[in-house]
């Protein structure tokens, strides 16, 4: 049903509606509002009404705003008020336009008399003037004139006028009056003039018709002002329900997902305008917030499954020594691994942090110009004598700056001719272990490094501790996966869309099935299963290639893997 | 040692405090900002460890610029279970020494809080370091053991540099991808081992006692074997 409670404005625009809805006799409006009141606390304050169904309203997220609050109707008010000013211009010009002309067009009238006549004076004296006054009455078409001279008694030589107006005391100034003229009365615009022997002549003209236009058209412009102020307002709630019929599209949307059904989207009607554009923005962002959502119940599925089973392990450890342990060696023993796995799980929890951590893209704030060869320099070092124990051997394969500088000429060929390959040296000819470049020569002793060609620049922007912790994780996962006597390759080069960096192995590869799911958090392939690893790895290169706009690529070495991240140029 | 532990959680704290007192250090404690703000204000200590989230509306933080704040320089360890890059960052430019996220090992706050002592003592810059026979000069770069000269790549060299300079003290794995290595994350294999059996070879293994010993659970040690 209908409700309206107290529309202050609308009320009697509507009341027709209500009168039809309920057939006489029924109860009052009233009595059935209060029904209404009473029957849906939720609606209870409910000030206004609108063309949907009240089982539709409860989409509208919750109680709707008061009357006075509602920017439907505020909009619906401006609307009105400004209809209501434009018409109310429009009248006022009128009104000057036609009674304000004519008023002037009398005053003009009058000054022009008085003008001619005394010249008439000036030229004739009175004689003249009494001639000229009795030619211009029969000369009168329109009989609107008025003319009176008197002597200085009062007595009437000439004119339409049987007595001089008694209000008539001051020249110059215009008088509106009603005068007896040929026995009826008028209304009439005079103005008294002064002559030279005590005479004095009135000059006026007959304004009646002139009033009772001014009338007409008060009147009509009245009327007008009140079909226009109806119409604001029948116009303003039109306004207004178009507004809420719009809104309630949006809302009764969030007031569904708010309440859990996320399918829910705004409806588009098609019409391409500001409403629409409206409508595909919060679609957009409510696909993108339904991705992450369904990203982070993935990622808390496999939290909660992937943490389950070294928490299992570990509290099984505790309770079993609590059981069953003998001695106390074996208590400290079962403590001891139980703790290791809880340092397990605490690692794994390290790893997720410091991946949401760079996917919501805080750090890039700290993003500097980074010369990556450096940093790779670092890792093949810190990773050289583990790769060696492995019986793997680790090369670090970088652009020497002989060749022409690849930052500066992304198109030139990164070449392996160019590159400088070398094994990572066992004594790497550098005394300033944090900076100083791999040199190309891994025989040079420490003063021939300086001569030698130093690797190129690799410039990217971004975090270098970051980039550093990627291409670790690549590194770790390959010296980890690598049967012993292969080959990892640690390689970068510029090319023509920027930096690349790649580690080849020679281990078992990951299968193409796999490779798009390697990266996901969690994700273990069937190779990986009996290595230790929280799977998390790939997850953050892949993270940190994304927050510094690059991509990770696992492609097959045939045998082993490619893991190419691609990093745009900067510096 | 004389050191304050400020840390509002009490099996934290207790345990904490006691493993100190184990390691036979001599140990206060405040449980809240207000309490280790005025003690580590008005006593001496060797070091502090500051948990940075305190209840009474003191946290870690604040102590710790009001320490500063009062030209007061004694070593501060932040404990936080905040683990951010950014909340490490704050944590050191607000005048701490060195940070630690919980969950911890307590091998790793012991050497940790040793270390940061210990430096606080030192005096002057060093050119020489020497543990027993094996010396180390930091200028001309060169090593040598018993007299006889022994070839390191810098990076080792570094590693033994870190080593000696903190000789007598528990060096974790981590403080040594920290201070060596300037890493701050662990990766996930263990690396640190194979470089220090890597200088073992060079620095211990021609020589008929060891200096680099491993200390169970904790890291590694530089000091002459026991007999």
């Amino acid at each position: 049903m209908r409700l309206f409670a107290t529309a202050p404005a609308g009320a009697p625009l509507r009341a027709p509606e209500l009168v039809e809805a309920h057939p006489p006799g029924d109860r009052s409006a009233e009595d059935r509002l209060s029904d209404a009141r009473s029957s849906d606390a939720r609606f209870s304050d409910a000030r206004f009404s609108d063309d949907k169904p009240a089982d539709d309203r409860r989409h509208l997220g919750g109680r709707p705003p008061g009357l006075l609050h509602s920017a439907g109707f505020r909009f619906a008010m401006v609307y009105a008020v400004l209809l209501a000013l434009s018409a109310a211009a429009l009248a006022l010009y009128l009104w000057w336009a036609t009674a304000g002309l004519l008023d002037r067009q009398t005053e003009a009238a009058i000054r022009a008399d008085v003008q001619g006549l005394s010249e008439r004076w000036d030229e004739g004296g009175l004689p003249a003037l009494v001639l000229t006054i009795r030619e211009r009455l029969e000369q009168n078409v329109d009989d609107d004139a008025i003319y009176l001279l008197v002597d200085p008694t009062l007595h009437p030589l000439a004119g339409n006028l049987h007595a001089w107006p008694s209000p008539v005391q001051r020249a110059d100034v215009l008088y509106e009056l009603s005068v007896t003229r040929a026995g009826a009365p008028a209304l009439a615009q005079v103005q008294r003039y002064d002559l030279p022997g005590g005479y004095h002549l009135l000059i006026g003209r007959d304004v009646q018709a002139r009033a009772k236009l001014r009338t007409l058209l008060t009147d009509a412009l009245l009327w007008g002002l009140i079909v226009v102020g109806v119409m604001a307002l029948a116009g303003a709630f039109i306004v207004r329900s178009l507004f809420r019929r719009t809104l309630a599209n949006v809302s009764a949307t969030a007031a569904a997902i708010s309440a859990g059904d996320f399918s829910r989207r705004v409806r588009v009607s098609g019409r391409g305008d500001e409403f629409d554009q409206l409508a595909e923005t919060i679609n957009d962002m409510l696909d993108r917030i339904g991705r992450l959502m369904e990203g982070v119940r993935a990622v808390s599925n496999a939290i909660a499954h992937d943490l389950r089973t070294p928490i299992t392990r570990a509290r099984a450890r505790l309770e079993d020594a609590a059981l069953h342990a003998m001695t106390l060696d074996e208590l400290h023993g079962a403590i001891e691994r139980a703790t290791d796995d809880l340092d397990g799980i605490v690692a794994v929890f390290q790893a997720l942090m410091r991946i949401s951590e760079i996917e919501t893209g805080s750090r890039r704030v700290a993003f500097t110009t980074v010369d990556l060869a450096p940093v790779l320099a670092d890792v093949a070092e810190l990773y050289e004598p583990l790769a060696e124990e492995n019986g793997l051997r680790l090369v670090l394969d970088l652009p020497s700056s002989s060749s022409a500088s690849p930052a500066a000429s992304p198109a030139a060929s990164p070449a392996a001719s160019q590159s400088a390959s070398q094994p990572v040296p066992q004594s790497a000819p550098q005394s300033a272990p944090q900076s100083a470049p791999q040199s190309a020569n891994p025989l040079a002793g420490p003063t021939d490094s300086l001569a030698a060609n130093p690797p190129a620049k690799l410039l990217t922007r971004g975090d270098p501790e970051m980039l550093r912790q990627a291409v670790t994780n690549l590194i770790d996962n390959a010296v980890k996966f690598s049967p012993p006597g292969g080959e990892v390759r640690l390689s970068a080069a510029a090319g023509p869309a920027g930096v690349e960096i790649r580690v080849a192995d020679q281990g078992p590869g990951i299968p193409p099935e796999d490779r798009v799911r390697a990266t996901e958090r969690f994700f273990r392939g069937e190779a990986a299963r009996n290595t230790p690893g929280s799977g998390l790895g790939l997850a953050l290169v892949q993270a940190v290639a994304h927050l510094h706009g690059g991509t990770l690529r696992l492609d097959d070495a045939a045998p082993g893997l490619h893991a190419t991240i691609s990093l745009p140029f900067g510096g | 040692m004389r050191i304050l532990v400020v840390e509002d959680d009490k099996d934290v704290g207790g345990f904490v405090v006691r493993g100190l007192k184990e390691a036979g250090h001599v140990v206060e404690q405040a449980d809240n900002g207000r309490d280790g703000l005025f003690m580590a204000a008005s006593e001496v200590f060797d070091a502090v460890i500051l948990d940075r989230m305190l209840p009474g509306g003191i946290d870690g933080l604040r102590i710790l610029e009001t320490l500063r704040g009062q030209k007061n320089a004694v070593p501060v360890l932040i404990l936080s279970a905040l683990a951010d890059v950014d909340e490490r960052v704050r944590g050191l430019k607000a005048g701490g020494d060195d940070y630690l996220t919980k969950p911890f090992a307590f091998a790793e706050l012991l050497a940790r809080v040793e270390a940061l002592a210990r430096r606080g003592k030192s005096e002057g810059p060093v050119t020489k370091l020497k543990v027993e026979d094996l010396e180390l000069d930091l200028l001309s770069r060169q090593v040598k053991r018993g007299g006889q000269k022994i070839d390191l790549q810098p990076r080792e060299f570094r590693l033994l540099e870190y080593l000696m300079r903190h000789a007598g003290q528990v060096v974790t794995r981590t403080m040594l991808l920290e201070g060596v290595w300037d890493y701050h994350f662990d990766p996930q294999t263990n690396v640190i081992d194979v470089h220090v059996s890597r200088l073992r070879q060079k620095v211990d293994k021609p020589f008929p006692s060891a200096l680099i010993q491993t200390v169970r659970n904790a890291g590694y040690m530089l000091r002459a074997e026991d007999n």
